[in-house]
This record gives C-alpha cells, sequence and structure tokens, in this order.
C-alpha cells in the first residue's frame, strides 16, 4: 500500500469540512467515539445534519472564535491507499498555511461553490497550488445539490478555471461536480449526475498515479550526518547518512562531492537492515565512498555529469510569512537541504498580485502573506537546482535571526 | 543516466516512506541540536521511537540520554520492559521522578489521585536539570485534536509551553530547530503515524512491547464504561464489582486512570486484526485523562504536556 498526501484549500463556506468530514465518513474512518461527540454537538447547535464539518474542528479557543487557526493534518486509509490529509483553512494566514500544507502535498483538492463559481479565492488557492508545484489538482466543484445538479453550471465553472489555469504550470487539472452534503461524488459515483462520467473523489484519490512525480533523474544526496563510530570495532567506519532528494544512486556509481569537488565511488549504500543496491527518493540511507575525503553535513553528492548550480546569486519566489515586512537590505538565516547559511535580500523585483497576477514593479516591501520575486545572496553558496525541476532541491525557509521565526518560503527559478 | 526511462516503478510502501521520515527528523534534531534527549514511557509509541533511533545511527548508538519521567504509577511489566531495553541497547537513561518532587514539595499530589497534570514540572524540571534542548517524543498527530494541530518542530517558550497561535510554518522537509537559551523545541518523529501503522510496524520488524499490549487474564471493575485493573493504585469502590476478564491495553499510561479493553488478542497478528477494525479512537477507550473535558489534552499541552 502506498501513501498519497493531499492538501485541501477554500473557506468555511465552500464546505470544505463538510467534505472532509463526508470523506472520513463515508470511508468508514471515524471512529464511533469521534462521531457520538459530533452528534452531541450537532444536537446542541439545532442542527437537523450531523455536522460532519466538527470532526475537523480541533482547538477550544477555534471553536469559540467560529475560526480555523492552523493547519490539522488527519489519516485515513482504504484497502487501496493511506492518505495524510493536510486541511488549510482559507481565510485566516492563507498563505502561511496553505504553503505549509502544499508544500509536502503529492496533490490539492481546491474547493469551488457551484452556486458562487470562481471567486478571488479560488483562483489565489490554484495559483499557491502552481507555485508551490503540487503536481496534481482537482477542482472540486460544491454544493451541486443547490443548482440542482446542473451540468450547465459544471461546465461553466470548468470553461472558467481552464482559462485561468492556462496561465500557471499546472501538471494535471481534474474536475469533479461533488455534492460534500447529501455525498454525491465523494465516495460513490451520484446518481444525480448522469451526465458526469468521471471518478468519484475518492476513487480519483486512490489511482491517481504519483510514482513519477518525483525527480528520478538528477542524483541529489544531501549530507545530514556523519556516522563516525568511536570504538575499535568500526575503526575505519564513515558514513554519509541522509535522505535521497533526487535520481537513483547506485553501488558502483561514480561520484563528485559538492562543494569541494572531489571525486569518488560509492562503495556500499547502507540501511540499519542492511546494504542496498540503489537508493531513491525519499529513502533515508547511509552512503558510504571508496575514498576517505572531507564531507560534512550540508555537502552534497551527486553525479559528476549532472550537477546542481553552485550559487550565491539566487533568484526566488519568497511567500513572505513574518509579521515585520521583508524588505531589501534584510539579513537573514536560510536553510536549503540540509545546509545552513545566511543571506541578504539584494533587490525585490516586484510584488505579485496573487488574484489578478499581475506584477507590481513599485513594490519596496512584501508583508505578511505577500508574494514577490526577489534576488539575495547568500554567504556561502548554495547546491540548487530550479524548484520547478526538484522540490526538495529548490526550496528553502528564511529565518528572522533575532526571534528565530520562520519567516519565508523561497522556491528558487531559473535565473 | 537514463534512469527513469528504463526503471521500475521505485514506489516505496506507505511504512517505507514514514520510517525513512522519521529517521530523517531524528538525525535533523542531532544534527542541528546541542543537547537532545529522547522521552520513553515504555509505551509502544517510544518503543517504535527507539527502534527507528538505533536505526538511524546504525552502527553507532543511539547518540542521546533516554528521558524516563516516572509518575510511580507503573504498571510492573513496563518498569521492567524498560531496564530491560536501557541494559541491552547501553542506553543513557535518565529518570524524572514525579514522587521524588511530590516529597520535596515541588507539585502537589491531585485530590483525584491522578498525576498527569503534575508530571509536566517534572519533565521541565528534569530537562532544565540536564540542560535538554529539544526533546524527541512519540505522539502522533491521530491521537487526539489538538495534537492534529501541532508542528513536527514544535517550538516551547522559556515554560515549555505550546502556544497554537504562534507555530512556526513548516515546509517541505526543511525544519527549523533554533532556540534562544531556555526555550526549547519538542519533536514529533511519529507525527504522521496511526495506531495502525504503528502496530503493523511492530509486527513487520519484530518489535518486542510489554507484555501488557496482548490479551491476558486480570481482575479488574468497571467505572465510566471502562476497564479499570482492581489493584493498589487502583482501587473498585463500594458499588464497583470486581471479575476476571480477558483483556489487554491499547495504551500505557499512569496506571490509576488507563484502562484495558476487553480482548482475545494474544499475539501481534491477532491485535492488528482487532486495530484494523475497532471503532473506538485508543484515547476515547483508555483515558481518563482525555475525558476530563473536551479541551483536555489542548490545556495540558498549554502547560508543557507532551
Amino acid at each position: 500500500m502506498d501513501l498519497l498526501r493531499f492538501a485541501t484549500a477554500g473557506s468555511v463556506d465552500d464546505g470544505k469540512s463538510t467534505l472532509i468530514g463526508r470523506l472520513l465518513y463515508d470511508s468508514k474512518s471515524i471512529f464511533s467515539d469521534q462521531l457520538e461527540g459530533v452528534e452531541r454537538a450537532s444536537r446542541e447547535m439545532g442542527s437537523e445534519y450531523t455536522e460532519l464539518s466538527l470532526l475537523t474542528d480541533g482547538l477550544r479557543a477555534e471553536r469559540e472564535q467560529g475560526i480555523t487557526i492552523d493547519v490539522a493534518y488527519r489519516y485515513f486509509a482504504t484497502p487501496v491507499r493511506k492518505f495524510i490529509i493536510a486541511d488549510t483553512p482559507g481565510h485566516i494566514q492563507y498563505t502561511r498555511n496553505m504553503v505549509t500544507g502544499a508544500s509536502t502535498a503529492d496533490l490539492a483538492i481546491v474547493l469551488v461553490d457551484a452556486r458562487k463559481g470562481l471567486v478571488e479565492q479560488s483562483r489565489r488557492h490554484a495559483f499557491l497550488v502552481s507555485l508551490l508545484q503540487v503536481p496534481h489538482l482537482v477542482l472540486a466543484i460544491n454544493k451541486m445539490d443547490l443548482v440542482g445538479y446542473s451540468q450547465q453550471v459544471f461546465e461553466d465553472i470548468r470553461r472558467e478555471f481552464t482559462e485561468f489555469a492556462a496561465k500557471l504550470q499546472i501538471a494535471d487539472l481534474t474536475f469533479i461536480p461533488v455534492s460534500a452534503l447529501h455525498g454525491d461524488n465523494v465516495v460513490d459515483r451520484s446518481e444525480n449526475m448522469s451526465w458526469y462520467e468521471g471518478a468519484s473523489l475518492l476513487n480519483h484519490l486512490e489511482n491517481v498515479y504519483i510514482a513519477s512525480d518525483r525527480n528520478l533523474v538528477d542524483g541529489r544526496f544531501p549530507v545530514q550526518y556523519v556516522i563516525r563510530p568511536h570504538s575499535s570495532k568500526f575503526h575505519d567506519y564513515r558514513g554519509y547518512a541522509g535522505k535521497i532528494a533526487g535520481g537513483v544512486m547506485r553501488t558502483g556509481d561514480e561520484i563528485i562531492v559538492l562543494p569541494s569537488g572531489l571525486p569518488s565511488r560509492i562503495s556500499s549504500i547502507e540501511t540499519a537492515d542492511g546494504p542496498v543496491d540503489e537508493a531513491f527518493a525519499p529513502m533515508s540511507v547511509t552512503v558510504r565512498l571508496e575514498d576517505d575525503i572531507d564531507i560534512s553535513r550540508g555537502d552534497m553528492i551527486c553525479r559528476p555529469h549532472n550537477q546542481p548550480r553552485v550559487m550565491q546569486d539566487v533568484d526566488a519566489m519568497i511567500t513572505w510569512m513574518g509579521d515585520k515586512p521583508m524588505r531589501p537590505g534584510a539579513k537573514l538565516g536560510i536553510k536549503h537541504t540540509t545546509r545552513r547559511t545566511r543571506a541578504f535580500i539584494k533587490e525585490l523585483q516586484y510584488e505579485l498580485d496573487v488574484n489578478t497576477l499581475h506584477r507590481d514593479e513599485s513594490a519596496t516591501e512584501l508583508k505578511l502573506n505577500a508574494i514577490g520575486r526577489v534576488r539575495l545572496r547568500t554567504t556561502t553558496p548554495l547546491l540548487a537546482d530550479e524548484y520547478l525541476r526538484n522540490r526538495e532541491t529548490g526550496g528553502f525557509i528564511l529565518i528572522d535571526e533575532d526571534t528565530n521565526d520562520t519567516v519565508g518560503a523561497g522556491m528558487i527559478l531559473a535565473s | 543516466m537514463n534512469d527513469a526511462a528504463e526503471s521500475p516503478r521505485r514506489i516505496l510502501s506507505q511504512l517505507e516512506v514514514l520510517e525513512s521520515e522519521a529517521i530523517y527528523i531524528i538525525r535533523e534534531v542531532v544534527a542541528e541540536v546541542e543537547r537532545p534527549a529522547m522521552m520513553f514511557s515504555g509505551g509502544k509509541d517510544s518503543i517504535v521511537m527507539l527502534h527507528l533511533a538505533r536505526k538511524a545511527f546504525a552502527p553507532v548508538s543511539v547518540p542521546f540520554p533516554i528521558l524516563h519521567v516516572d509518575t510511580g504509577h507503573n504498571f510492573p511489566e513496563v518498569l521492567e520492559f524498560r531496564d530491560k531495553v536501557v541494559a541491552q541497547n547501553g542506553l543513557n537513561l535518565v529518570v524524572g521522578s514525579v514522587q521524588d518532587a511530590i516529597d520535596r514539595g515541588v507539585v502537589r499530589e491531585e485530590p483525584n489521585g491522578s498525576r498527569n497534570r503534575i508530571q509536566t514540572p517534572v519533565l521541565l524540571e528534569t530537562a532544565e536539570k540536564h540542560g535538554f534542548n529539544a526533546l524527541l517524543g512519540g505522539a502522533r498527530r491521530d491521537e487526539e485534536k489538538a495534537r492534529a494541530k501541532e508542528r513536527i518542530f514544535s517550538f516551547r517558550d522559556e515554560f515549555g509551553q505550546w502556544d497554537p497561535k504562534k507555530q512556526r510554518p513548516e515546509l517541505w522537509n526543511l525544519f527549523n530547530a533554533r532556540v534562544h537559551l531556555g526555550e526549547s523545541i519538542r519533536v514529533f518523529p511519529l507525527s504522521n503515524w496511526t495506531e495502525l501503522d504503528i502496530w503493523e510496524y511492530i509486527a513487520a520488524e519484530g518489535i518486542e512491547v510489554p507484555s501488557i499490549y496482548y490479551a491476558h487474564e486480570r481482575e479488574v471493575f468497571e467505572r465510566n464504561g471502562m476497564l479499570f485493573a482492581a489493584n493498589d493504585l487502583c482501587r473498585p469502590r463500594a458499588r464497583e464489582k470486581t471479575f476476571v476478564a480477558s483483556v489487554r491495553y491499547r495504551t500505557v499510561g499512569d496506571a490509576t486512570l488507563t484502562a484495558a479493553v476487553r480482548s482475545d488478542a494474544d499475539t501481534v497478528e491477532l491485535v492488528l486484526e482487532e486495530v484494523a477494525s475497532t471503532r473506538i479512537t485508543e484515547r476515547g477507550a483508555t483515558r481518563g485523562d482525555d475525558r476530563v473535558s473536551e479541551a483536555a489534552m489542548e490545556d495540558r499541552k498549554k502547560e508543557g504536556y507532551f
């Protein structure tokens, strides 16, 4: 059984919590004590339905204020697949939450209310999905029951969104008409929409092909930790522990270590269960080399003829998540793969309006939740790829060195 | 070079993905934090976490101490198990004793006899005494509503408190472990595991867990619809009749509060079957501590609980 991570985006009004509740409920992933709690709360609210949305309400502060504060993770499984849902709230701190949820997602579901059609928020969410390069997007057109299960409504929204999506980089786009409240096309195909010939949402989630979404071409092994036993039994042992970030590494492969540029060959790839012939993303392994060369955390093992760029001047799209705005001249901590260094914001090239995609070149700062193109200079080089080519070696976070908060996320662009 | 074209599909199972993720997280803590320690309760989650830590650094032994907050309300089987694991693996065990803290007047016994809440100051005191600025814990997000919203690297202020509104964004696999002096990080490598994943992993890896996780005969009584073991720590009240039943524990916590479930599952395969078909959450079934209020866990976490 494999694993699919997906993120959901949409506001409370779009019925997102109801949709997740429905997926959990209809796939029998709700436990009876959870359901009893929700039924009790629904009665207290005077609701005529079991409010499935209550299944995803987490914190007391949220229930009291009727808002969702943070990304919540949920888990369910069918006989086919295991699922991790990153449930991101749509209105409060939307960028910060959504990029967090989308950064590790294989697929994103953006909800649209069939009565309202595409709104600013739908475009914004789709843009963020594309910015974070989530490989698969599902536009779930919800509340179809409230538009008489009309094919025309569905087709209009589909046409409009397809036009908008042409401006974005979305690899795989699927439209599904649903009613989360009544369960149409969520787990089972709806009898109310015989005109719809596609899969139900759950069926799509179970079958969408994700194995080729990883980069299996460019060998990238960021060294995370050097294992060097201080015992006579393992006197000359030296192993480089880490998680493969791209490509396939095999025993016997010629490699080069960056930034030193020293060549060697892989003598073995080890795990606690014994050696393996090859390793690929996202395997955590320990790589050993034929030659004794100086390698430390933050270095990268790759192939001589396929190397990442060694860069100190970095062009990147930044989503800013700090309370204080980002301005050119700022000095920040940066973490990229297993490397930590410092960065200096040289230039804000433009701020992007996520609703219109308009580029504002007169912008002088990025406020909380703003997105812009930035050039920065790092104190030691990054060993990086374009984010479009590899999310693992193309993404970084920015850290405020006074507060230690994570204040920005960056996606490296081809310069 | 043309790997993708000729390749087999190279798909990892969900357990392989979760294992790799947890190993990566544990290694990241050791690489980035000066003085980490791993919480160990003797429960199945902390046993799995310790197993993963051993895998992460093989052939070297686990490079950090193991921290046990001893409530004094233990199942004897669990303490025995702890000592065996420590001895077998040459681990450095640090114990924070709640009884000792009560005797010293640092904390006061609660009227209901539960030591769940008062173990928090003991945890914080022990961590401070040893200078631990990162604590690895075996909590899972599927356990409880408040946990579902907690980061893998969860920042705590100088009082060990969690503020759900001030969590650091956590993108990709880039974890921010930086803290000021006095602050700390709790790290949860099993965040994305479910109870079923834990049992599937225990079965797949042949991991030993304390015997009370498997069905056995025990003298119990019923309270609030849950079955509690009748012993010195937990005495039945006047109208609570004791009887012998075949039970097992789904969680291991404060022995005065942790209930057993009726079960005949006395092997790991039978437990797996039972967990896969069960219709009630493990905390809902067995933890008196979470029943105190709807937001019981949230409140305890804000005070510095795991």
